[in-house]
């Protein structure tokens, strides 16, 4: 090679130089550059490694944010994965309708696993307290199984719960779907290791360094488009367990439970017998950006009942194979 | 039920339009703490994020009723003095469960200037591991001293580690000040045993000694009360320096740091060719398929320095003699752009039709130097399967992974002495010096230069395990640098 030059020495006069003061002359990236960086570089490494991932996509931000950044990492190509959606069958109509849409604008697979479908086989048991998340697990896996997919892209973020703060971004599960915190691979540098063996999967969390506010300011910087519920508008609702929640199909006030009209927009968009509503005049993206930034309680906290079922809610979900 | 808001913050968000601007402009730095439980390393983590408001109210309401349930501060205890506020980084039930912190945790908060990624780990069981996995991607690491205990064969250890690993800052912070009275000589008798041990390590950067590989702060601190940890404290008047969140708010990030170096490295992590032969209708929706019919492109993150268009190249194929070329277009998601520096993710087009592909390194023409099969390293073990001479390995480098046979071991690290001894075996949290043989020649970079090119993973074949983090000592072709052979 003729144009090797490597000049040790040179190298390191270089460095010594520079400790002292040298005005850096990089202009910094942005710490939402910097993540959205690290995001790509991730879903790259899956698509790379692996034989079949698929995206989980719920019409929820995390799960529109992780598509967004798909489509940038292959720009100009396609997305080259399906995305994968666990219905409970109490999904909201319109954060479905937003589902269907943005599949069909991408020309993307959508390959639906139904919690309906095993509750009318036999194969789940409705809960007493009628929510549906924890019944996600179970047709999750299968479809897992019955499409082969070795990689799953999830949107969770480690500051949503302590279970998550302490999962990898590349998170082994073996044929059940289990994770073991105990049991984790050390994750080093960008170096990201997804060697699995037959019957194993992994779960990639690329926004796993990501906070509810950098999501937001994420969709507002990138302008992308969400389910309308995400903003204020006037809904029906009534109280249970502290929060407000839709008057549908699947969640009716009981007897003692007062409706009113209340103006509301939705933290997160989970199953809809359990997602509580927040009153709240953001209707743009920016509103809800500087209420996200002066918010004084988390998200979770906030909206979802199955998360105050007991503090280690989210930890037995995720042992048992959920996201 | 509704979001509560902190209503001046709201205000100060809305109407004092650089304060926004700053917020939404705001830089990423990540930071590691190593510590043991008993040096108030959990009681500090949790003061930053507390002092910096990142915890909302719904978790405070709950630490503060445990804090009540378990009798925390005594009878009369106010304030934060009330609130045990170690329970803030409370762990998983099984952690409670054994009474030990199994693992990393990462948290997060943020201050007008900058977004920090803290990750916490813990220091009594497997603090090598634990450590080597938080420096790794670390701008700067805390390390917590009891001020009653002063430097321990621990903290040696542990800036052992972090010198290894070429953390660019180091910050000691001697906690519970509080319990020695604030005294200025215990603080100026710690700093100095820390500025020793320092020295002998080759870390910390002053005007006596510019190879350093660090900057090294000390910081006197109460995490318990709060001194000097976001505001300076009044209770200590003879130190005169920042309180440890300053420190963090105002520290060059690594790649700040790294960004000067004139050496370009890009591990291709894939080809974007959507008309390529195997994916005939694979262009994004919206976009022309005629436009892109023969677009191609070489994506990846660009690990150190930067890259413009026009630069010359190199491309670093395994076996074959590097291939110069030109940079004709930098594309992020349809952006064209004439710049782009370390750690952006982008897609590369070179003016030559070469045979790219992933695991190949572009690199900024005539700065690497030629490619070896043949490694030496220092490997920090993470895995209770011990290794043995003759073992064979995967060696994950860049986006590319071999095969590879480790040859021999030929020291093992005592990290409290620095001094190496003779084995044969590394065992889980040793840090040992090894030969290794390679499948294929990699362009592996010494990590005192090259915190990315000169780091891989040692990778068990048969359950695709991490076995090691591995630490790319001298090229082959050098002679050993006494300096850096710790």
């Amino acid at each position: 090679m003729s144009t090797q030059i490597t000049n040790e020495d040179l190298e390191l006069s270089v460095l010594e130089n520079d400790v002292a003061e040298t005005p850096v002359a990089a202009q910094r990236l942005s710490s939402l550059d910097t993540l959205e960086s690290e995001a790509i570089h991730i879903i790259r490494e899956v698509v790379a490694e692996f034989e079949k991932p698929a995206l989980l996509f719920s019409g929820g931000k995390d799960s529109v944010v992780m598509l967004h950044l798909a489509t940038k990492a292959f720009w100009p190509g396609k997305v080259p994965f399906p995305v994968l959606h666990v219905d409970t069958g109490h999904n909201f109509p319109e954060v479905i309708d937003f589902r269907d849409r943005t599949v069909e604008r991408l020309g993307l697979k959508l390959v639906v696993g139904s919690v309906q479908e095993f509750i009318d086989s036999g194969e789940l048991a409705e809960r007493a307290d009628g929510t549906r998340n924890p019944l996600q697990t179970v047709p999750l896996l299968d479809a897992i199984q019955r499409n082969k997919f070795d990689a799953v892209f999830g949107g969770g973020r480690r500051d949503e719960d302590k279970a998550r703060a302490k999962e990898r971004i590349l998170s082994l599960r073996d044929e059940f779907g289990q994770w073991d915190p105990r049991n984790q691979r050390p994750e080093l540098w960008n170096l990201y290791n997804g060697r699995h063996t037959v019957g194993q999967h992994v779960r990639a969390f690329p926004i796993s360094n990501w906070t509810e506010l950098d999501v937001w300011r994420y969709i507002e910087r990138e302008n992308i488009e969400l389910p309308g519920l995400y903003y204020a508008h006037d809904r029906e609702v009534f109280a249970r367990d502290g929060m407000w929640r839709a008057v549908g199909e699947v969640s009716q006030p009981r007897e003692h439970e007062e409706v009113l009209t209340k103006t509301v927009r939705y933290r997160t968009v989970g199953d809809m017998s359990c997602t509580g509503a927040v009153e709240s005049a953001a209707a743009t993206v920016r509103d809800v950006v500087i209420e996200v930034a002066a918010s004084t309680i988390t998200e979770r906290g906030a909206t979802r009942a199955d998360d105050r079922i007991s503090e280690a809610a989210m930890e037995d979900r995720k042992k048992d194979g959920y996201f | 039920m509704t979001t509560d808001i902190d209503t001046a913050r709201a205000a100060a968000l809305l109407d004092e339009a650089p304060l926004a601007s700053r917020i939404l402009s705001s830089t990423l730095f990540r930071f590691a703490t190593a510590g043991s439980v008993d040096d108030g390393k959990s009681t500090l983590v949790g003061r930053l994020l507390h002092d910096s408001k990142a915890i909302l109210a719904d978790q405070l309401d709950a630490v503060a009723r445990t804090s009540a349930d378990r009798g925390f501060g005594g009878e009369g205890a106010t304030g934060t003095r009330a609130i045990d506020l170690a329970l803030l980084t409370d762990g998983l039930r099984a952690e409670r469960e054994q009474g030990i912190t199994i693992d990393v945790a990462y948290r997060y908060f943020a201050t007008d200037r900058r977004s920090f990624i803290l990750a916490d780990c813990p220091g009594h069981v497997q603090y090598t591991k634990n450590t080597v996995t938080g420096a790794s991607t670390a701008d700067a690491v805390v390390v917590l001293i009891d001020a009653r205990k002063g430097v321990l064969e621990q903290t040696r250890r542990h800036l052992s580690v972090l010198q290894l690993l070429r953390v660019a800052h180091v910050i000691v912070a001697v906690n519970k000040i509080d319990l020695v009275d604030f005294s200025e000589d215990v603080f100026r008798g710690i700093e100095a045993d820390v500025q020793q041990v320092g020295r002998e390590l080759g870390l910390g950067r002053d005007e006596s000694n510019t190879d350093g590989v660090a900057d090294l702060f000390v910081i006197p601190v109460s995490a318990l009360d709060g001194d000097n940890v976001v505001d300076r404290s009044e209770r200590t008047p003879w130190y005169e320096g920042p309180a440890l969140l300053e420190v963090l708010e105002t520290l060059p990030a690594a790649d700040e740091l790294e960004s000067h170096l004139e050496s370009f490295r890009f591990p291709v992590q894939l080809v974007v060719r959507p008309q390529g032969a195997l994916a005939p209708d694979a262009v994004a929706g919206g976009l022309d398929p005629e436009a892109y019919r023969d677009y191609r492109a070489y994506a990846g993150q660009i690990t150190e320095g930067s890259v413009k268009l026009g630069d010359q190249v190199s491309i670093l194929t395994p076996g074959q003699a590097p291939r110069t070329t030109t940079v004709t277009g930098i594309d992020f998601a349809g952006r064209e752009l004439t710049e782009a520096v370390a750690p952006q993710s982008v897609a590369l087009r070179l003016a030559d039709e070469f045979d790219v592909a992933r695991g190949d390194t572009i690199a900024a023409a005539g700065t690497v130097r030629e490619a070896s099969a043949d490694v030496y390293a220092a490997l920090c073990w993470l895995s209770p399967k011990p290794l043995r001479e003759g073992a064979k390995v995967l060696v994950k480098h860049g986006t590319r992974t071999v095969q590879a046979l480790v040859r021999n071991v030929t020291g093992k690290l005592d990290l409290a002495s620095f001094a190496l001894e003779p084995t044969s075996t590394l065992e889980l949290n040793d840090i040992g010096h090894a030969q290794l043989r390679l499948s294929a020649p990699l362009p592996l970079e010494n990590y005192l230069h090259h915190r990315r090119t000169g780091a891989f993973l040692v990778i068990d074949p048969l359950d695709g395990n991490t076995l090691a983090a591995g630490l790319v000592k001298d090229h082959p072709g050098d002679h050993e640098d006494e300096r850096y052979s710790i």
